[in-house]
């Protein structure tokens, strides 16, 4: 462990904070490097007890305000036998906690929370080691609760973790091969010993956040420090000729035009001077020769001729062709979906500050070491003097162009030398920040005599071509904008659904197709929360809805015939798992079974209901939209939202409802309201009026979220806990659709459903 | 460059700015109040959102000029006595953030509107908040929060 780390612990300074960061910390954070990474195999990089009994636990993840933090203290305070409420945690920055790799794939407890369980164990063990050894009794003669060791028996001897161990190293090496492995010698403990888990203290992060004294990383400010604001190509793919610097030089506090190829970015004393200096620099671009993509309107039709980059090797089960040329009846369906964005409600920002011959970074992004190594890269500067503190802020789940702004900042930082904050503007979050990729779907099913399900085609495309990862120097925004990209774009990505139907005949096919413009255009794809789930789940279950209606069969009852057409077991007992969630949700909805659509209402406002099913990694869910559609005006309110939801052991049920439920909204927004809209030179949804989101008028009267275990033996001692912030994210879309299908008779495979889409749908079949 | 005097949170200030500024950005970066948020710049979204003479303002698009004298409040000024105001505990009590960003203004919005209506109806709630921008879409909460706040307050 480095000095500096000894010296920020024994200040104490990181752990009077609680989560966040405080102002007075970021003062201290100034010390220089360097930085090395805390080494994961000493038990004193995760856990500091303290002499008056308090701990903190150093987790290398990010809370996106999901409650993950919560959660780790739960489960370490359980392992260490510790007092939840004695307990801090600290997430994500560089230099003090180690590399767990930021936030990602909903896999804080799922993988994480593993070797969190394994270190604070050994704590205790160790511990329990100590006390043996000052009161000579074997262990086994001791009880130990809520970091008080006693020993059985005399009352008079005991001792608290704090007495024996505050202020001092534990100096206990740990094993594995990576973060993710490490462990000690100490046995976990069955899930029915622990006592947080399961219960549901309060998230720690929400009274500062409500109280206003909450510290962001938009809210960090350095002595000298600058303000910058970026100035993009008008037009995607425009090339630039010329500054006019001379059209800024009056303002007041101007300090600089920085430009590298076409990235353009003005430097001033104070933030209204940068806007200012944005909006009124003079800038000759040259629109590129042909037009970089097609508008939105035929983005969908330019996909399905393209030629893809490259195409998946098929999944298969059986003969897709003879199961169709054999089936009684053939149905197919083509489905529709835009590039949809993250849309932050804080666009992108960062502050970088080059002291000392360092380079700190603050930032929300959620990948924190992800940056620190991109950066170090991209600045050709060692990895040890490259440090990100993470810090609150507003969330986009996924690839957000926090990524970008934090390049930026680290680069004009490092050219001013000077602290810069980067802050992006709100048509340049809409319409630049990285987009979920836009999708075809053909799908072909085919129906036996008897209205079984005999061969399910699924054949995918994905508009995906040069998929940005995380933080990668060679394809950061500014990287292709300065001309510093790496040559090759990334081959990007197209997914297949995710469910435990058992059909004789299936195949699924997903291809990669490309825009025209490659580089430097804001339809750029990055992850998006489940970032192929929603879409592939709003073609597949729309479909598995579509074929039960072609047989006249109750969709619940049909996809429950198709989860028990097999009695294959399988990893993590999914299937089962399945079914019980199915069942759950309705039986907790209240479902009346028969055939969709329901005859047509005489009302303006129709009703229905529809149901679909996905899991994601080991998490399972089922979920149940009971719609109201206004046949005057297109417009549809999910009136109520019943979700069923296994992911293993849950570690604080009421802060996994309001993830569910986030989740459930958000892709209902997606649903009703998201698109990126653009012609063939630029994006043209550039705020919350061009780009529309849900509101508080969406919200559903009634969520019912039920917790299921559908796991065969709910009791297990080692029952795992899986992911819980994407899985419902790919149910909701099909969901709203079929439940529009049951009201109106329509099949709405084009998203999203916005009032003036319906209402023609509608009127087409005469509603 | 004038000098503006303002009065935020019982506190008078005088600041030497270009007085077209917008208002977030003087309390942000020169008063060093952080409750209001930019989130876009254009009075869309409420994340800036302070309270000016009982009336939400979205201090994003207020020109500091036009607010010389008048009595600010913004989020850390709810409290009183530190003790939260009763729409804030709600929010705890309901754990309503996710990320939280936008609370900001979802708790301000929300307080004149119990304060002009203590016993507002779904219809009267979902309409008064629909202007204000959560991402996180933590509607369904806010709205709970709401009816639980006016129960207390009623």
């Amino acid at each position: 462990m480095s000095d500096r780390r000894d010296f920020l612990k024994s200040s104490g300074f990181l752990v009077l904070s609680i989560g966040a960061v405080s102002l007075a910390d970021l003062e201290a954070l100034q010390a220089g490097g360097p930085y090395p990474d805390p080494d994961f195999r000493q038990l004193d990089s995760w856990i500091v007890i303290r002499e008056d009994n308090t701990a903190t636990f150093y987790v290398g993840k990010t809370d996106l305000g999901q409650g993950t933090g919560t959660a780790f203290r739960q489960i370490m305070s359980d392992e260490l036998d510790f007092a939840y409420d004695r307990t801090t945690v600290i997430m994500g920055n560089t230099d003090v906690t180690v590399d767990q790799g930021g936030s990602g794939g909903s896999d804080a407890l799922q993988t994480d929370g593993w070797p969190m369980r394994r270190v604070a164990a050994e704590g205790r063990r160790v511990l329990l080691e100590m006390a043996a050894a000052q009161f000579a009794v074997p262990v086994s003669q001791l009880t130990v609760s809520d970091g008080v060791i006693a020993v059985k028996g005399d009352p008079s001897k005991t001792i608290t973790y704090g007495r024996l161990i505050g202020g001092r190293k534990f100096n206990v090496a740990l094993t594995g091969r990576n973060a993710d492995e490490t462990t000690g010698v100490a046995k976990l403990k069955a899930v029915q010993d622990m006592k947080n888990v399961g219960q549901s203290p309060q998230r720690y992060d929400i009274p500062p956040k409500v109280d206003g004294t909450n510290k962001w990383a938009v809210d960090v400010k350095l002595p000298g420090m600058l303000h910058a604001r970026n100035v993009k190509p008008p037009v995607a793919g425009a090339q630039l000729v010329s500054i006019d610097e001379s059209s800024v030089r009056g303002i007041p506090g101007f300090v600089k035009v920085v430009s590298k190829g076409n990235y353009v970015a003005v430097v001033c004393e104070r933030e209204e001077q940068a806007i200012r200096a944005a909006r009124q620099l003079k800038v000759n671009w040259q629109k590129p020769a042909t037009a970089p993509f097609p508008s939105s309107e035929n983005l969908h039709k330019y996909m399905r001729s393209a030629t893809p980059t490259i195409s998946l090797p098929p999944v298969a089960v059986g003969n897709i062709d003879t199961g169709l040329a054999g089936a009684a009846r053939v149905v197919t369906a083509e489905y529709d979906v835009p590039f949809q964005g993250h849309t932050s409600i804080g666009p992108a920002h960062a502050m970088a500050d080059p002291s000392n011959g360092q380079m700190t970074i603050y930032s929300n992004d959620m990948k924190s070491y992800g940056m620190r190594n991109g950066v170090a890269q991209f600045l050709k500067m060692p990895r040890d003097r490259v440090r990100v503190i993470w810090m609150d802020g507003p969330q986009g789940y996924g690839r957000t162009a926090a990524d970008d702004a934090g390049f930026e900042a680290a680069y004009l930082a490092n050219e001013l030398g000077r602290p810069v904050r980067v802050q992006w503007m709100r048509d340049e979050e809409t319409a630049w920040d990285t987009k979920g990729p836009a999708y075809t779907f053909t799908m072909r099913g085919g129906l036996d005599a008897q209205g079984n399900l005999v061969a399910l085609d699924y054949d995918a495309r994905g508009c995906d071509h040069n998929h940005l990862g995380y933080n990668e120097a060679g394809t950061v925004l500014i990287a292709q904008l300065a001309g510093l990209r790496q040559e090759k774009p990334n081959t990007g990505g197209a997914s297949t659904p995710n469910d435990m139907y058992a059909v004789p005949n299936r195949r699924m096919a997903a291809h990669v197709v490309s825009l025209p413009l490659v580089w430097e255009t804001p339809l750029r794809t990055g992850n998006l929360r489940d970032p192929n789930g929603p879409q592939t789940t709003f073609a597949s279950e729309s479909f598995i809805d579509e074929l039960a209606a072609a047989a006249k069969a109750d969709p619940v009852a049909f996809r429950m015939k198709l989860l028990m057409g097999s009695t294959a077991d399988d990893t993590g007992f999914k299937r089962a798992r399945s079914i019980a969630v199915l069942k759950a949700v309705a039986e907790k909805y209240g479902w009346d079974p028969r055939p969709s659509p329901k005859p047509l209402g005489s009302g303006d406002i129709l009703t229905g209901r529809g149901v679909s099913y996905a899991f994601r990694n080991q998490t399972v869910v089922a979920q149940i939209a009971e719609v109201e559609v206004n046949r005057k005006t297109g417009k549809v309110w999910v009136k109520r939202f019943v979700c069923a939801h296994d992911c293993g052991l849950v570690i604080n049920p009421e802060a996994l409802r309001r993830t569910v439920e986030g989740g459930m909204l958000h892709s209902l927004s997606r649903s009703l309201y998201e698109e990126v809209t653009f012609d063939t030179e630029k994006v043209t949804s550039v705020d919350w009026r061009s780009h529309p989101t849900l509101t508080h008028l969406d919200a559903p009267a009634q969520i019912d979220v039920v917790i299921v275990n559908g796991d065969p033996n709910p009791n297990r001692p080692d029952l795992p806990h899986y992911g819980a912030g994407e899985t419902v994210c790919k149910t909701t879309i099909a969901a709203v659709a079929n439940a529009i299908h049951d009201a109106t008779g329509v099949r709405l495979r084009r998203m999203p459903f916005r009032e003036a889409r319906v209402l023609a749908a509608l009127k087409a079949a005469k509603v | 460059m004038a000098n503006i005097t303002l009065n935020v949170n019982g506190k008078t200030h005088t600041v030497d700015v270009e007085p077209s500024t917008p208002l977030l950005y003087i309390l942000r970066n020169d008063l060093d109040v952080h409750g209001p948020r930019f989130g876009c710049g254009l009075g869309q979204c409420g994340a800036c959102t302070v309270i000016i003479k009982g009336e939400t303002v979205r201090s994003c698009v207020t020109p500091v000029s036009s607010v010389r004298g008048a009595e600010i409040t913004t989020l850390e000024g709810l409290s009183t006595n530190g003790v939260l105001h009763p729409v804030q505990q709600a929010w705890i009590d309901e754990q309503v953030p996710q990320c939280g960003f936008c609370q900001n203004g979802q708790i301000m919005t929300a307080k004149v509107l119990l304060d002009k209506n203590p016993n507002p109806t779904d219809a009267e709630i979902r309409q008064g908040m629909a202007s204000t921008l959560c991402r996180c879409m933590t509607y369904y909460r806010i709205q709970a929060a709401i009816k639980r706040a006016a129960k207390v307050t009623a």
